[in-house]
């Protein structure tokens, strides 16, 4: 650069003076304005769309549905709650709450070795992979994961056909003729249901156990072994604990998830209903809104206590 | 310090990793292979023969295409909103402390947070409530709400990660407000909002559960494909159809995880 191209700009340059110049020292005057400004259309979005909707949903929950007519009947009333008593629907609640707990603690089981082995052992090239691995089956299509399982699950499918290379038809014939995990084929039976819920919730519970164990330093485990401990006793003391924030975390997701899910047990199951179809065909062929805003309450009601009590885990941290 | 690597790791640990991670990918690479089976009727492993005639049969499908144009209309449209509502807010929160800023990341996260069914039944029952006839405006208005957090936390990871004196400097040599964010900051969070971005048009093009509840009578491609799954009318349509949202939602993952990988320096940290 020649000293004369240096000489013709000044250190500072002017205002850029206009509308726009004016804008630009006003928000600098005033952040404050500017965060303002900034705040106001994705909190006024959020809070009409969705906070809206929510109190929305909340009013319809007290709402009542007369029964003759089939109508709304726009008055308080706690009469729709008490619906939710009966023991038809409490039988829904059970169901679903049993189910969320299974899945929650199978995905732990089945996801601590991936986590534990991307967080400890895996570098460079293998970690890059096992983060992908877990990626993109979390990323790629929750219907086409569905449709897979039903392919893998059906009685002409994959699944019956590699036991009866390996002659263990029995062993699945014995399952199916179990009273409540088995069924025709496991693609109309709970246990059916079960993996699916498994399968597609489980990168939802590696992600967070991964982040946990991350922060275990590799020293600890060592330590442990050379104070005399079994691989076993290092696990129970020194890793399931440190891991525990994040085995909590993974479980909101897989807790809630099954919760609130009503595909899956509509497409992979048997003709019982779980909470979310119950909510979908009471507003939809039912025509019964307040019931339906009602029966979401109790998987709200449900995930706040156990926020509450994650929290108090130091689950949050873990995130 | 971490004792990198200077032990194998037990056989047992390694085995149950790759059956986990076996688990995680065999069922989506069984569908490329349904995609090509000759048997129309039912789901018969190994498959009887293979073909490729099941791709022109979609091809000339109209319902198939019509699901396909909504479903890429609406999730253009949501990542926009998405795009820009996230922004902004990643750079309030990011940018300042100020009072309630806990409560509005909560905001955000609380549509992703919360099971799809409540979000899908609340907005329903706000329509209901205030006659909205159902419409393509009622769908998108589902997908942005829930589009909008995927861009907020790309954004606000990539905002703390971009140093704050380099905004001082460009103010400091005379950029104004409008110069600043168009020279120094547009690029920095460039990459962030194009995964961003990405990630919002992958979750709104694969949503079924919001959808089923704002679209009425609109068929996306996830809801045709729920349809499929409950009355099947042509199941090689439908293995087709699969394997090609399998493909069309891997892209923009891997570019989006491209993208974000190696961000782990601060710009404008350095020497």
């Amino acid at each position: 650069m020649t000293s004369a191209a240096l000489n013709s700009t000044p250190a500072i340059l002017p205002g850029s003076g206009g509308m726009r110049g004016a804008l630009s020292d006003l928000f600098w005057r005033r952040p404050q304005l500017l965060l303002l400004l900034m705040l106001l259309p994705p909190v006024l979005w959020l809070g009409i769309v969705y906070i809206g909707s929510l109190f929305a949903l909340l009013a319809q929950s007290f709402f009542s549905i007369d029964e003759f007519s089939g109508l709304i009947n726009r008055q308080f009333t706690l009469k729709t709650y008490g619906d939710l008593l009966q023991a038809a629907n409490l039988d829904i609640i059970l169901r679903t709450v049993t189910m969320a707990a299974l899945v929650t603690l199978a995905s732990a089981v089945v996801a601590f070795p991936i986590a534990y082995y991307a967080a400890r052992y895996a570098r460079g090239r293998w970690k890059a992979l096992f983060y992908l691995g877990v990626m993109l089956p979390l990323w790629s299509s929750y219907l086409v994961k569905i449709y897979a399982w039903k392919l893998i699950l059906a009685k002409e499918g994959i699944l019956t056909w590699l036991l009866a290379k390996l002659h263990l038809l029995w062993l699945l014939d014995a399952w199916l003729s179990l009273p409540v995990v088995g069924g025709n084929s496991l693609s109309v039976s709970f246990t059916g249901t079960f993996i699916v819920f498994v399968y597609v919730w489980l990168p939802f519970m590696i992600l967070p156990v991964q982040a946990a164990l991350e922060r275990v330093p590799g020293n600890l485990v060592e330590a442990s072994s050379d104070l005399g401990a079994s691989p076993g006793q290092t696990f129970r003391n020194v890793l399931f604990p440190l891991a525990l924030p994040g085995i909590v975390a993974g479980s909101i997701f897989t807790f809630s998830l099954t919760l609130g899910d009503y595909i899956i047990p509509q497409i992979i199951g048997t003709s019982r209903l779980f909470i979310g179809q119950a909510v979908y065909s009471q507003q939809g062929t039912a025509g019964n809104i307040p019931l339906a805003a009602a029966f979401t309450v109790v998987p709200i009601v449900i995930m706040s206590f156990y926020l509450w009590g994650a929290k108090r885990m130091g689950a949050f941290d873990a995130l | 310090m971490r004792s990198d690597g200077s032990q194998p790791a037990p056989l047992g640990l390694k085995i149950a990793a790759a059956c986990g991670l076996l688990f995680l990918h065999l069922p989506i690479l069984l569908i490329f292979v349904y995609a090509f089976t000759t048997e129309e009727k039912s789901f018969v492993w190994p498959p009887p023969g293979l073909t490729t005639q099941w791709f022109a049969v979609t091809w000339n499908r109209p319902d198939v295409w019509e699901a396909l144009s909504l479903s890429v209309r609406v999730a253009a449209i949501s990542t926009a909103i998405a795009l820009v509502l996230g922004t902004l807010c990643a750079a309030a929160v990011s940018r300042t402390k100020f009072f309630g800023r806990e409560a509005i990341s909560l905001l955000v996260i609380l549509p992703i947070a919360l099971p799809g069914i409540i979000t899908g039944i609340a907005l329903r029952s706000a329509f209901s409530l205030a006659d909205i006839p159902f419409s393509f405006w009622t769908i998108v208005l589902g997908h942005a709400t829930f589009c909008v957090v995927v861009v907020y936390n790309n954004a606000v990871a990539r905002f703390r990660r971009t140093s704050g004196s380099m905004i001082e400097a460009s103010m400091d040599l005379g950029a104004d407000g409008f110069q600043t964010f168009r020279h120094v900051v547009l690029p920095n969070i460039a990459t962030a909002l194009l995964a961003g971005g990405m990630l919002a048009f992958a979750l709104s093009f694969d949503e079924v559960i919001v959808t089923t509840f704002t679209a009425g009578q609109q068929q996306t491609v996830p809801i045709w494909m729920l349809e499929e799954l409950i009355r099947p009318r042509q199941r090689p349509v439908t293995n087709v159809v699969a394997m090609v949202v399998v493909l069309v939602t891997l892209l923009p993952i891997l570019f989006a995880y491209y993208l974000t990988r190696d961000g782990d320096q601060i710009a404008g940290s350095g020497k």
